[in-house]
């Protein structure tokens, strides 16, 4: 049986973020080195501040200035820091009560050890070199000696030149395996044959196979070679040329049930002018030197198929 | 035991546009349930739950909306749900809030779905490069226009259907203060004109990306008697999937989609939902859809769903209106399409749908469906209740 394939897949995409105004508010506070709560209904004041209250869902805006410094409400120490974390040497992940704040907001402690952390010590900020609207204005806390002697005063929350949105970019490393069957779909075709399985029960043949039949939900192991020729059972013309694709436009997408297949497999279809591309037309693979997969189908010559042959297989 | 009667009191969405920079999410959601609660002159105390919808995460890049947005949304302190299904998430949404409410579980629930395309970009979040696969296309157009090709050589429809159904719901569009795109100037001949993205697709038969949410109050019988405004009344809902490929899949008409909607006209008592239902809002994000749709729900024999759209049958001012909102084709948050949908149904047999109302609507479909029309959503709401 053959090796089951494994590669790393990253998803990765830079999402943005409108801020809207409390958040505006927060961030631009953090670039001008000025922390922003909220106040609740009930009079408490939230750092960092949302914008409904969390207990009576009123919409908050009554925002307040609120110190540097503050007092660890509690901790955990991280040994080894991953990459895009605040430090990059060893640190504790902090709650930090912001003197005249009554919640506490999460960040980077810089301390020589876990040893050096307690609950109740006293903490201030260290403010990033270059600062831009976003927490990471905020480099992390480091220890304090001060007392706590601040209360919250109203601000408006205007400044010069708002930050109005962030990215906020996200990346997921996966270990990516096709599984058994496409796997062994992958090696039949590195030697120009395309190999599908047969459902035990429904007896339709599933071209990539899948491992199992989605009709009849059960394993799936007979493998059938299928093709060469195939039927175009029905296109789209492609006009636009999609970021990361490398193929000219314009170019024929096309469904293709192989000779023996029950269901269609997706592919391009080259050799013949894009405009004269037709359901039913007869196409074989053209392969390339290195490829995985087909190159594209190109017209075999052969008379079209009739339409009652392939009309279950669009 | 009998099921309770759900009723929708309140509706609210916010006005859709390509990109809401001055709100955050939370902001977005908000908007809309505010909406929804003032139309039913109710608080946030009224509410005994929240389920909300939203569109696959890697669409915005939001993973956890339920967490996120429970204060936002009242939810503290008050069961809270998340629905998944891919584009049809709006409908399937709505319909586990009205199980809720039909069970008996709860009296009154806050039902929201919501997208902010401008946060990031469908197509990327529709294409992940997968190792060993070939990279062939890219986006839903290019995925749904070969069914397009099966459904005209099938029925033998002409060319010219899709741009029919897309000048129709962009005029209704107009009509509708909701919708995001205003085409003041739409002609047919400028539909028949905008370039081929995905032959046959024409760049003027495909949707906008819009940010935007919807949201419904669903209530029990005691809660529709205290309602300020006619309240909407659900006659039967359901929910079908089916793998998006397998062997015998019929893409032109699903048999998913023929199930829920039979599921549906049984619950309703609907024996030819051609005579019996007053109009349909139907998530059509290709202009080609309308015909397909309108076979597979019913309304027309196979292959004759076309000539409906040909000959006005599905204008706003037809025997059997279609989208008269303006449909996906004007407004597209795709986590919120299919609860626009579901609303829009349900505004038209309260009468408040505005400019783009109905006359006399007294039975109106919503429908939803997402993946690669794997999953199914529809409900069928009245202006009276059920076994009335």
């Amino acid at each position: 049986m053959p090796e089951v394939l494994k590669a790393p897949l990253v998803v990765e995409f830079p999402f943005t973020r409108s801020l809207g105004p409390v958040q505006s508010a927060f961030l631009t506070g953090l670039r001008e080195r000025v922390v922003l709560g909220v106040r609740t209904t009930d009079d408490r004041v939230l750092v960092p501040p949302v914008e409904y209250d969390p207990v009576t869902a009123d919409e908050i805006r009554d925002l307040v200035e609120v110190a540097p410094t503050g007092t660890v409400t509690t901790w955990a120490w991280n040994h080894a820091p991953r990459r895009g974390q605040p430090l990059s040497t060893p640190f504790a992940w902090a709650l930090v009560r912001l003197d005249g704040a009554d919640t506490a907001l999460l960040h980077a402690l810089d301390a020589p050890g876990p040893d050096a952390v307690h609950t109740g010590m006293r903490v201030r900020i260290r403010w990033a070199g270059e600062r831009t609207g976003a927490i990471t204005d905020i480099a992390c806390f480091e220890p304090y000696d001060g007392r706590h002697q601040h209360e919250p005063t109203p601000h408006t929350g205007e400044f010069a030149d708002l930050a109005t949105g962030i990215v906020a970019p996200a990346r997921l490393d996966y270990t990516y395996s096709p599984g058994r069957a496409q796997s062994a779909y992958i090696a039949a075709l590195s030697g120009r044959r395309t190999v599908g399985e047969r459902c035990p029960s429904c007896r339709k043949v599933y071209v990539p196979p899948r491992g199992a039949c989605p009709t009849c939900g059960v394993a799936t192991a007979e493998q059938v070679e299928v093709g060469p020729g195939g039927t175009v059972t029905t296109f789209c013309i492609v006009n636009i040329k999609a970021k990361n694709l490398d193929i000219e436009v314009p170019y024929v997408y096309g469904h293709i049930a192989l000779d023996g297949a029950d269901l269609a497999l997706h592919g391009r279809i080259g050799g013949i002018p894009y405009d004269q591309v037709r359901m039913g037309l007869r196409v074989e693979p053209v392969w390339t030197e290195g490829a995985r997969y087909p190159d594209h189908y190109r017209p075999t010559g052969e008379p079209d198929a009739d339409y009652d042959t392939y009309k279950e297989l669009l | 035991m009998s099921k309770e009667p759900v009723a929708v009191v309140g509706i609210g969405q916010t006005k859709h546009v390509a990109a809401r920079r001055d709100v955050s999410i939370a902001g977005l959601v908000r908007e809309a349930a505010r909406r929804a609660l003032d139309d039913a002159e109710l608080t946030w105390a009224d509410i005994d739950a929240v389920v909300i919808g939203k569109a696959p995460d890697f669409f915005e890049g939001v993973m956890m909306p339920e967490l996120y947005l429970a204060d936002a949304l009242g939810a503290v302190g008050k069961p809270m749900l998340r629905v998944h299904t891919a584009g049809s998430v709006g409908g399937s949404t709505t319909l586990v809030a009205a199980n809720l409410v039909a069970a008996g579980v709860h009296g009154t629930v806050l039902t929201l779905a919501f997208e902010k395309q401008s946060e990031s970009n469908a197509m990327w979040g529709l294409s992940l490069p997968i190792p060993f696969q070939q990279p062939l296309l890219a986006g839903a157009g290019g995925f749904f226009a070969p069914h397009v090709r099966a459904y005209m050589r099938r029925s033998g429809a002409p060319d010219t259907v899709g741009s029919l159904v897309a000048y129709k719901d962009r005029r209704n569009a107009l009509k509708n203060p909701y919708a995001h795109l205003h085409e003041h100037d739409i002609t047919l001949e400028k539909v028949q004109a905008s370039p081929m993205l995905w032959d046959p697709i024409r760049y003027s038969e495909t949707c906008p990306s819009s940010d935007g949410a919807c949201a419904m109050i669903l209530t029990d019988r005691a809660g529709a008697a205290r309602a300020p405004r006619p309240p909407a009344w659900m006659l039967g809902g359901a929910m079908r999937s089916e793998p998006t490929l397998f062997a015998g899949k019929d893409a032109v008409s699903p048999q998913a989609g023929k199930d829920c909607a039979a599921d549906v006209y049984r619950q309703a008592g609907i024996a030819d939902p051609r005579r019996d239902i007053d109009a349909v809002e139907m998530y059509v994000p290709f202009s080609w859809y309308e015909p397909m749709w309108l076979e597979n729900l019913g309304f027309a024999a196979e292959g004759e769903g076309w000539k409906l759209t040909e000959s006005g049958v599905t204008e706003l001012d037809g025997d059997l209106p279609v989208n008269m909102s303006g449909g996906v084709l004007s407004t597209n948050p795709i986590g919120a399409s299919g609860m626009i949908r579901f609303a829009e149904a349900a505004l038209q047999v309260r009468g408040q749908a505005g400019e783009h109302q109905v006359e006399g609507a007294r039975r109106v479909l919503g429908h939803a469906y997402g993946g690669g029309s794997q999953f199914f959503s529809m409900w069928l709401v009245g202006s009276e209740p059920p076994d009335s």
